[in-house]
């Protein structure tokens, strides 16, 4: 009998097809991606239902960690840099224009006005590190009241949204929440994620 | 002129003009691949797909006299007490003496407190006497089998919640309760079609009450 001949193959596939994919896959990553800013604390938000959007624009952030201490952004390089501006003018503590330009590009920050000098003169790396003691927001020195105040008149559209963790205990998040209403915000946003509970039943 | 000699000194130099070598158009894509694979790989982890939701909480305006604070009819409220370890303790208030009735201590399962307002809220309606009173899950599978239309599923759910006779919750923390409670909190008034609840502060009556309470029955 003769042998049977099995043609050898080449082992070499055409990439092409799996490259045009794997491209079209990349460049679709690359559009969605969005980078998180850095922030000083990672804060666990709770869960509910809710289904609105936080909206991307106009909107102050107030992030309460689990160990209780406040930190403070808004959205906007350029509200940024009036808020600092009327901060100073308000604390009467001149900043420099280095300074201002560092604060428009930093994300949350939680330190007194007596030390946003020092964290601005810091570098990025630096700052990750620096162990950030939180803005005052009790009644005695509420210079969170005056952060709200003055960012609600850099910007008037702005919202307020509160990113509290889970784990964060109820005593400042009232104390938040009562700062606000003295300042006349009387509607905000929890921002939450969502949960994977179905409400059916 | 810079001309580059391939081959070395091994000699095979035919004079006349070298003739180019025809050389394949295929090209090795391997390294691009694994190269595009690396980078959908970084982006897919650092990406986050879903963005954060946001629970909208309107406050009542701070007034300097307290004129204007509504009382609830007694028989229409319930008070939550949000105590430690996501537990809550909730209360009627007794009609016809005024004083609070036995406290109840529950928690944030399907069967605790979720239920007790779904039932207390169909209860009043029903004693109100409004044709109106199936919770939003009974309504929404009403609506999947085809009993009635969306419009109508959604008249009938604002309905629940605008109805003067409705569940009014009160809702106040204790200072050792957590921010999630009270998320969660809200999101059962979400889920159980209450229109009506607000945040109040707690009164040292009523974190004795929580103590009592947990004495009576430890978890």
């Amino acid at each position: 009998m003769p042998k049977v001949k099995v043609p050898r193959k080449s082992t070499s596939v055409d990439m092409t097809a799996m490259t045009d994919v794997a491209f079209l896959l990349l460049t679709f990553f690359m559009l969605a991606t969005q980078f998180k800013p850095d922030e000083p604390v990672t804060v666990n938000a709770p869960s509910s239902v809710a289904e609105v959007p936080l909206p991307d624009v106009d909107i102050m952030t107030i992030t309460i960690s689990n160990d209780s201490r406040v930190f403070f952004t808004m959205d906007g390089q350029l509200y940024k840099e009036t808020l600092i501006k009327k901060m100073s003018a308000l604390k009467q503590v001149p900043f420099s224009a280095e300074e201002i330009k560092e604060f428009s590009l930093m994300s949350s920050f939680g330190v007194p006005f007596s030390q946003l000098k020092t964290l601005l003169a810091m570098k990025s790396e630096e700052r990750a590190k620096f162990n950030q003691s939180g803005i005052p927001c009790d009644s005695l020195n509420n210079e969170l009241a005056d952060w709200i105040w003055q960012s609600r008149l850099s910007n008037n559209k702005v919202r307020v949204a509160i990113k509290g963790d889970q784990d964060a205990n109820f005593p400042v998040v009232k104390q938040v929440i009562a700062t606000l209403q003295d300042k006349n915000v009387n509607r905000f946003n929890f921002i939450t994620n969502l949960s994977t509970e179905t409400v059916e039943k | 002129m810079a001309e580059i000699e391939g081959g070395g000194g091994g000699g095979h130099k035919k004079g006349g003009k070298p003739k180019g070598k025809k050389m394949s158009t295929r090209v090795d894509f391997t390294p691009m691949v694994d190269l595009g694979f690396l980078l959908i790989t970084f982006f897919m982890l650092t990406t986050s797909m879903n963005k954060p939701k946001t629970m909208e909480i309107n406050m009542p305006v701070k007034k300097v006299d307290e004129i204007d604070k509504q009382k609830v009819k007694a028989s229409q409220a319930i008070t939550l007490l949000l105590a430690e370890n996501d537990q809550i303790v909730y209360y009627f208030i007794n009609e016809v003496t005024g004083e609070p009735e036995t406290p109840v201590i529950t928690n944030f399962s399907k069967g605790g407190i979720r239920a007790t307002l779904l039932n207390k809220n169909k209860e009043l309606l029903v004693k109100a006497n409004a044709d109106n009173y199936d919770s939003i899950p009974v309504l929404r599978e009403m609506y999947h089998l085809n009993k009635i239309k969306e419009d109508e599923m959604k008249s009938r759910i604002a309905g629940i919640k605008a109805n003067p006779h409705a569940l009014i919750v009160v809702i106040k923390a204790d200072d050792k309760a957590k921010y999630k409670n009270l998320v969660d909190i809200l999101d059962e008034m979400l889920i159980c079609n209450i229109g009506r609840y607000a945040i109040v502060d707690i009164t040292p009556v009523e974190q004795e009450l929580i103590k009592t309470a947990m004495a009576v029955k430890p978890k």
